[in-house]
Parts: structure tokens; C-alpha cells; sequence
């Protein structure tokens, strides 16, 4: 039995192609992928990411436990400002990767994987029962929050119709409690597209009436409901890692492009802090990076990387598409760090050929200024 | 969607059009052409390759998924519609319209009788 978000009857009802996302019954296009992409990159898209988990570490010790938790440095995060982080495991291995609010002194909001949120709070659960600090409460509120992400650059004047919180005084990575159309709402802009945008979790079933509201708002200038098809090519193209592909629990951060959320020097110990520093001791071997095709070849994960000789398999790709701003394939590729210069020039095997590739600067789509 | 009748169809999502007594034209169904999405890439085999029913001759790839080509007939490869392979996203737009390849055989029509027909097609996707 699928897992279905407070959506899922809006999905349906405008045409969502729906698949089995992870367990998740979920569209993964509307109008179609390129149009969506498109709708996002020029004006605005909206996505229910409803399936993404939450939890709340609240009270008491909460600031030094999220520090523990996590690779990044919480105390860093001023009240109502957000973090992207990674949770690590003992062996320095990624559980996964995350973002993190901080709503108050003491009260952190953690927006975690869909696919990962219960292997998420296992791991937070046992961490804190073997935590030697105070202890601080821990909730997964998953299925009380949904989520949406209103991204493209007429997000802001798109959302401030629903909202009296002024949009433009929250600034990236930033948030606020408000309300969005009567309803309790953490708004941040944050998002996964490489636009400008909006994250918004709100009560699990006040989804359906702020959904529509956006569509009707939004649809005379251009937005698009978009699928995760689109959410897919739109993260690609900024090189923004997916867990389950670029990330995994044997991944150690440094070496999946990780390292400036992991932050050695920060006060205290955090889980993987050992094994990850052995790792910067030691030198890493290998390295996530951009690549290009040079050909008509598209990249999909899992394919191999052979050395710019073609006699050594240096690694895999992790993801690939056709680009859909750029109009030629783009892969990232887990490899062998000697060939990870901008530069470089490898094979790709795609099916039974050999296709060439170049490395390329990342992220692969940058906007025109 | 509505499959020409004087088209045949496979399981595969291939369409079939006998266009003389001894060749068959292929393409990709509506169907097939919409589950994938926009498509972006194909790969068609060269001109005088043997194929067997069921064999795969090609592959299309959407932004998304990568899917192979199956040959509805045997025969042997008289013509392959190159033009697509630079802009294959008019397949989305015409499908039935879009052929990909022309099979010669001497048995072409037996063949050809031996594939389903549209209402059969018809049935078969809306049972997916």
C-alpha cells in the first residue's frame, strides 16, 4: 500500500502521472518534464514534497545534541536561520544529508530524506539514548507537516498573496513563522532548484486549500505544478547531491563534495568526527565531479567511468540525464580523484560503448546574470 | 488515444504498418511515447542489419528512462529514419506518424496478420 500525502487527490485531479516513489505515491509529472524544468528556471514551479520527514529536537540541551548529531556547526545558526548539514554514522559514512532550521534558542527543525526519515530517527533515538549531555525531546512530526516548495524567481510575489509575513525580509536561508492563508507555517527560502524560492511546512491536511490557492495565484504568470521528474533535472543541473546517489552510508563526506558542511573545528565531538578526520589525515582517493558529454551519450547512474585511456575503470556515475536548460547530457561521477580536474577527459560506458566525457566546472547551469 | 486500425501492435508498444507486400514500417505507440515522456535520444540499427521478432534494434531514451526497441517482425533492416536521431523529440508530437524503420521480408504479411490489431492494442494498455 502506497503512502499517499494530503495531495494526492489535487495530483490526480489536474493529471499527475503518479508513480511509486520510494514507497510514496507521488506524480512525477503534470504537463510534461521540459515544461516543468522550463516553468522553474524562467518563472515558478510548486512541488509537494509532502513525503520529506521532519523532526523536532526541542528544549533543553537541544543546541549541543543537534551539534553532536551533525557535521555542520549548529551554533553557528542565528534564531530563524537554516542550515544545510549531514548525519553521519560512527564510521564517518553519511545516513544522511539534511537541512536544519533553527526556530528557537533551544528548538531545532530537522527536514530530512522521505526514504530515509525512519532510519533517521532510529539513528537520532539511539544516539540519544547513549548521549552523555542533557537530553532533549526528540519528535518525528513526518505526517503532521506537509511540505511545498514554490521555486523560480516569481516565487516571492507569487506566495506574498497568501502571506501578511513580508517575503522579502526573510533572506536565503533564512525563515519565519507566519501564516499562509490562515494556517501555521514555518516559510523559508530554502529550496533544491538552484532558483529563488520557498519552502513551506504547514499543517498535514491545510495542503490541499494553499496548493490550489498557489495555482490559482500563480497560473496567469506562468507557473507550473511540477513533478518530481523536474525536481530531478532542476538539483542535477546545480550538482546538488540526492541521497541514494550521489550519498549513501558508506560515503564519507569529504569526498562526495561534503566537506565545507563539515566543520572538524567546531566545539565538541560529533559522530564520524574520527573516522572523517583520519580521512583528511590521509588524503581522500576519490572525488564527485560534473561531467559533460561530448557526444550524444547520456549518462545514468550506475554506468561506468573509464580513465581518459580507457584502460581503468576509475568509477561510476551516480546521476544522469539530458539536461534540459542546457540541451546535452550531464552526469555526476563518483571517481578516481587523480582525474578530477576540470579538464579531464574520461569514457563513460553506456551500454556497449564507450562514449566520451569531459569534467566540467559545476554547477552545470548557471543563470544568466 | 486512438491506434490507427490499419495499424498492428506489440506488447512492446510498437506499431507495425504493412506498406507493401513484402515491408513493414515501425515506429513507437502513442503509448509508449507518453509513458516516456520527452523523449531525447534514439539509436536506430544500421541499414541491412538481420533482426528477429523480439529482438531489440534500438533504444529510445526520455530525460528520465531508457528504454529499448523490440522488433515487432524478422527481417532485414531496408530503410532506418536517421532524421529522428537529431531531433527524436518529434516522436512525442507524432508518433504514429514518427517511423523509425522499414523491415523487409518475404513473409511480411503473415507476419504482419500475426500482431495484434487496435481494438486488441486498445484493450492490452488499458489493462496496464
Amino acid at each position: 500500500m502506497l503512502k499517499k500525502t494530503a495531495l494526492n487527490e489535487e495530483h490526480r485531479k489536474i493529471g499527475g502521472k503518479m508513480v511509486d516513489f520510494g514507497g510514496w505515491d507521488l506524480p512525477v509529472q503534470y504537463s510534461g518534464l521540459m515544461a516543468e524544468h522550463t516553468a522553474v528556471r524562467n518563472d515558478c514551479g510548486i512541488f509537494d514534497v509532502s513525503h520529506m520527514g521532519e523532526i523536532m529536537i526541542e528544549g533543553n540541551g537541544s543546541l549541543d545534541f543537534v551539534n553532536f548529531l551533525t557535521t555542520n556547526d549548529a551554533s553557528k545558526l542565528a534564531i530563524e536561520q537554516a542550515q544545510y548539514s549531514a548525519l553521519c554514522n560512527s564510521e564517518g559514512g553519511i545516513v544522511d544529508d539534511l537541512v536544519v532550521y533553527r526556530l528557537g534558542n533551544e528548538k531545532f527543525f530537522l527536514v530530512v530524506n522521505a526514504s530515509n526519515t525512519d532510519k533517521d530517527f532510529e539513528h537520532i533515538k539511539k544516539t540519544l539514548q547513549n548521549y552523555s549531555g542533557i537530553k532533549p525531546s526528540v519528535k518525528n512530526l513526518s505526517t503532521e507537516f506537509s511540505q511545498i516548495a514554490i521555486q523560480g524567481r516569481k516565487a516571492e510575489s507569487i506566495l506574498q498573496n497568501l502571506t501578511d509575513t513580508k517575503l522579502e525580509e526573510i533572506k536565503t536561508y533564512w525563515c519565519k513563522e507566519g501564516k499562509v492563508l490562515g494556517s501555521n507555517a514555518v516559510i523559508a527560502r530554502t529550496g533544491y532548484t538552484g532558483e529563488d524560492g520557498f519552502e513551506i511546512y504547514i499543517p498535514w491536511n491545510d495542503a490541499p486549500k494553499i496548493w490550489n490557492a498557489l495555482l490559482e495565484v500563480g497560473k496567469p504568470v506562468g507557473l507550473l505544478p511540477c513533478g518530481l521528474g523536474a525536481r530531478d533535472t532542476l538539483r542535477l543541473e546545480m550538482k546538488y547531491a540526492l541521497y541514494g546517489h550521489e550519498l549513501n552510508d558508506s560515503t564519507n563526506p569529504l569526498e562526495v563534495g561534503l566537506g565545507w558542511v563539515t566543520k572538524l573545528n567546531k566545539s565538541g565531538d560529533f559522530i564520524g568526527k574520527d573516522k572523517i578526520a583520519a580521512l583528511k589525515e590521509s588524503g581522500t582517493k576519490k572525488s564527485l565531479v560534473g561531467v559533460k558529454s561530448l557526444g550524444r551519450g547520456i549518462p545514468r547512474q550506475g554506468y561506468e567511468v573509464y580513465s581518459s585511456d580507457q584502460s581503468k575503470l576509475i568509477g561510476n556515475i551516480t546521476s544522469g540525464t539530458s539536461s534540459p536548460s542546457l540541451k546535452y547530457p550531464i552526469g555526476v561521477a563518483f571517481i578516481d580523484k587523480n582525474f578530477e580536474n576540470v579538464g579531464t577527459h574520461l569514457w563513460v560506458k553506456v551500454r556497449e560503448d564507450f562514449h566520451e566525457f569531459e569534467v566540467v566546472k559545476t554547477p552545470f547551469y548557471k543563470k544568466e546574470q | 488515444m486512438n491506434y490507427p486500425n490499419n495499424f498492428k501492435y506489440t506488447k512492446e508498444h510498437e506499431w507495425a504498418e504493412l506498406i507493401s507486400s513484402n515491408q513493414i514500417r515501425v515506429g513507437i505507440t502513442d503509448h509508449a511515447q507518453s509513458s516516456l515522456g520527452d523523449i531525447v535520444y534514439l539509436d536506430l540499427p544500421k541499414v541491412g542489419k538481420e533482426l528477429k521478432a523480439h529482438d531489440t534494434f534500438g533504444v529510445v531514451e526520455s530525460i528520465k528512462a531508457v528504454s529499448d526497441l523490440y522488433s515487432p517482425v524478422s527481417g532485414k533492416v531496408a530503410l532506418a529514419n536517421t532524421d529522428l536521431i537529431t531531433d527524436p523529440g518529434k516522436i512525442n508530437l507524432n508518433a504514429h506518424g514518427e517511423w523509425l524503420l522499414v523491415i523487409e521480408s518475404s513473409d511480411a504479411k503473415s507476419q504482419y496478420d500475426g500482431l495484434m490489431n487496435s481494438d486488441d492494442y486498445t484493450n492490452y494498455v488499458n489493462s496496464i
